[in-house]
């Protein structure tokens, strides 16, 4: 009897072995940030994979963005990284990336439709791996609250106004409406350098080596200064906290306490979402300066990890969510710029969006045609963190009253010199 | 159990061990007590009597070592190299490199001539918390303990309103602050109720150090004013029925013999809250960011933004600034040590 017993465990034992082996899966991990209802969409299109793939598990690791600055780096540098993460520090995570092309079936596809911004997501030297794909261009532009400016009765400036026309403008509506923000920027390098470029920032030296300073950054800083000493800036976003901090002002444009909002395109689905109709708000073109009107590109990609122990699996997931019906979905229902060329060039309804959200979509879809060179080689410079970081932390310190803005110059080409410097050191 | 005995029987098969004739006639305890007397006694004979309570500090010593020596060695391998990587055995060795960019400055009372004046902004602004908020620390739990200590009615209502805080997670102090102190918080309300402008408390650098050094004594007050309570307290009531008793003005006595008789509570206090302002992290960092400009970064925000926050990881700069770090609190540490044992003897 004990026998029998011990040989009927035993047998149980080996079937539900065999099962478990029949039905083993894959478990994939992906890192991934939300600015606005995109990590629901993921989830949705996560879910629908695995149907279509039934030995393949996808965790979905929601965090917030500054673990994705801070913290991935640090697992991707200990080697401890997930298998495919969203990032949007692209050259600086770039060393960490698995080039999937000997896992795709089709490499053109990739090359076809993102091939410009795969660029950002290589290491100098390397022209040719793809370790991802855009999950969304962004574009720096501002929204203005259209309802304040119809409350004071003062005309919005047109598409080809100024960053003074708009400071002045915005300054009037903020006094008759008794708004705290005429203008908000957020406390990010990336925001103040797309403003720079309009002034004339060249950035780059003739060897193509990192020369932050000259006189279109000048005009640019001056301003910005100047409008936080006369009012049109408050201090409380680029004076509130220190260092390389960032510090966006959505929760005071969503209160309708700012007038203008210099931001980007990854807002939109957040406003279209929150505001409702609390209030009229429009993107606008980005203001012009002497030299254009251009914005910052950026963006957040998709990207597989080096360490990952599935590339096959990975690549699979890849191809899946890069495909232009499943990518074309998630860009029309997270309200994101296609990063996405052939999407692009069809276009995108947004059904979900309400007019404003399509509107405001429609303006940044423009501007990308605007894009200065100059911003295009900011975002594709590898070490293009390096120069935003200096730039904010040393323009805040000047705003704050700590040091002269010549002084804050000498301090950020000499953190872009010593940065550089020790990232590169081997 | 036998082992502080060199004589007793312990190779015996009887149950000598004292332990198991401590626990009587529990079996499973017998049972334990005589398998750990074995080994002991072998080990005791092996060793000697003397060295045996090092063994029963082992396992201590070990968790101590391997979470806090070896990650001070870590930290200090790390000060002395270079380069992004994370691996020690990746980083170039750059010997004293980067102490040496810390350490330099035109003149060190000038932060603005120094070549990371980030750095020696955290240290002023942490030796200026430092000072003020110790002041105010020590000053106002005297001042409460005192008055806690007065036969007052309410005083265990007091007692716990005024420990409540120590309760407190630092971030959740800093965001009740935070949203006190922002420009449409609870206080600018009140100014403005009250007819006055609104102060942007937190963007004025003044007014930001003001509230950083007042929200870290209100959330850790209670705590110090418990340790001179307690000290308050074991000051023996006669002293103060004999100063009654010679007419002693109340100021007389409070300096004369309460003080006095309170100054070992009052260092430790002193100390204590010096090394915890020496650290302070959190609740500045939730409350300020450190700013406006660097006016309210300590050297913590420092180390850690050099480390982590800055997407460039100058891993090797943080460290050399947490040794340096590291060897200030060592000092402190020494001087409670040197100040408690002067207490007891």
């Amino acid at each position: 009897m004990k026998t029998t017993k011990m040989l009927l465990g035993c047998a149980l034992f080996a079937v539900s072995l065999g099962m478990s082996q029949a039905y083993a899966q894959t478990t994939l991990r992906m890192t991934w940030y939300s600015d606005g209802n995109e990590g629901e969409v993921m989830s949705d299109l996560l879910r629908r994979f695995e149907e279509q793939n039934k030995d393949i598990k996808v965790v979905l690791d929601q965090v917030p963005f500054k673990a994705i600055n801070e913290n991935l780096p640090v697992q991707l540098a200990a080697g401890q990284g997930p298998d495919l993460a969203r990032v949007a520090d692209l050259g600086g995570v770039a060393r960490y990336m698995l080039d999937l092309r000997p896992h795709l079936k089709d490499p053109a596809y990739f090359e076809a439709n993102f091939g410009p911004f795969l660029e950002w997501m290589r290491v100098p030297g390397d022209t040719s791996s793809i370790p991802g794909f855009m999950t969304q261009l962004t574009l720096t532009g501002p929204f203005v609250n259209k309802t304040l400016f119809e409350q004071a009765n003062v005309p919005m400036p047109g598409p080809k106004a100024t960053w003074e026309e708009w400071a002045k403008a915005a300054k009037d509506v903020a006094a008759k409406v008794q708004a705290p923000f005429p203008i908000a920027i957020d406390r990010s390098g990336h925001r103040f350098l797309s403003l720079a470029i309009t002034q004339g920032a060249k950035l780059f030296n003739e060897k193509g080596e990192p020369a932050v300073v000259d006189e279109g950054f000048r005009r640019g800083a001056q301003l910005v200064f100047d409008w936080h000493k006369n009012g049109v800036m408050s201090k409380e976003l680029w004076g509130s906290v220190a260092g390389t901090a960032y510090r966006g002002a959505n929760d005071e444009f969503k209160n309708a306490q700012v007038v203008m909002y210099e931001s980007g395109s990854w807002q939109i689905g957040q406003f279209d979402k929150t505001i409702g109709d609390a209030f009229d708000w429009v993107a606008v073109p980005t203001p012009c300066g002497p030299a254009n009107c251009s914005g910052m590109p950026g963006g957040a990609a998709l990207v597989a990890i080096k360490t990952t122990q599935h590339p096959k699996e990975v690549a699979l997931l890849m191809e899946y969510l890069a495909s232009d019906q499943v990518a074309a979905e998630f860009y029309e229902r997270s309200l994101f710029v296609p990063g996405h060329l052939g999407i692009a060039k069809k276009g995108l309804e947004y059904k979900s969006a309400s007019p404003q959200g399509k509107a405001a979509l429609k303006v940044f879809n423009e501007g990308v045609s605007q894009l200065s060179p100059v911003a295009n080689k900011l975002q594709g410079y590898v070490h293009n963190r390096v120069i935003f970081n200096a730039v904010i932390s040393r323009l805040g310190q000047a705003i704050a009253g700590e040091a002269s803005l010549d002084e804050a110059y000498q301090r950020i080409e000499s953190d872009v010199q010593q940065q550089i410097a020790e990232r590169t050191k081997k | 159990m036998t082992l502080t005995s060199k004589t007793s029987p312990v190779a015996s098969p009887a149950p000598v061990g004292g332990l198991a004739q401590s626990r009587g006639t529990n079996p499973v305890l017998k049972l334990v007590s005589r398998i750990i007397d074995w080994p002991m006694a072998g080990l005791q004979r092996l060793i000697g009597e003397r060295r045996m309570p090092y063994i029963f500090l082992l396992p201590n010593l070990v968790f101590f070592g391997l979470f806090v020596f070896v990650p001070i060695a870590i930290n200090f391998v790390y000060s002395v190299t270079g380069g992004p990587a994370l691996f020690p055995s990746e980083r170039p060795y750059v010997g004293a490199d980067q102490y040496a960019y810390l350490f330099e400055c035109g003149s060190y009372v000038d932060p603005n001539s120094c070549r990371e004046d980030h750095f020696w902004r955290g240290v002023y602004n942490t030796l200026f918390f430092s000072l003020f908020q110790v002041l105010a620390m020590v000053g106002l739990s005297l001042l409460t303990a005192v008055v806690l200590n007065m036969k007052i009615r309410g005083r265990g209502f007091f007692r716990a309103v005024y420990f409540f805080p120590v309760l407190l997670s630092p971030v959740v102090v800093a965001l009740i602050w935070k949203w006190i102190l922002q420009r449409d918080g609870l206080l600018n309300a009140a100014i403005t109720g009250f007819g006055g402008d609104r102060i942007l408390f937190l963007a004025e650098p003044g007014w930001a150090m003001f509230w950083a050094i007042f929200v870290s004594v209100w959330a850790h007050m209670g705590f110090y004013t418990l340790i001179l309570l307690a000290g308050l307290q074991a000051i023996p009531a006669d002293i103060y029925e004999a100063a009654e008793m010679d007419a002693t003005p109340r100021w007389r006595v409070f300096w004369r013999l309460t003080l006095p008789l309170l100054w070992p509570n009052l260092i430790v206090v002193i100390v204590l809250s010096l090394i915890r302002a020496v650290q302070t992290f959190d609740e500045v960092f939730v409350l300020t960011g450190g700013g406006p400009g660097t006016s309210t970064l300590m050297v913590v925000q420092y180390i850690y933004e050099t480390a982590f926050s800055n997407q460039v990881q100058n891993f090797g700069l943080a460290a050399a600034a947490s040794v340096v770090l590291g060897i200030v609190l060592f000092a402190l540490t020494l001087a409670q040590l040197a100040f408690t044992q002067r207490k007891s003897s």
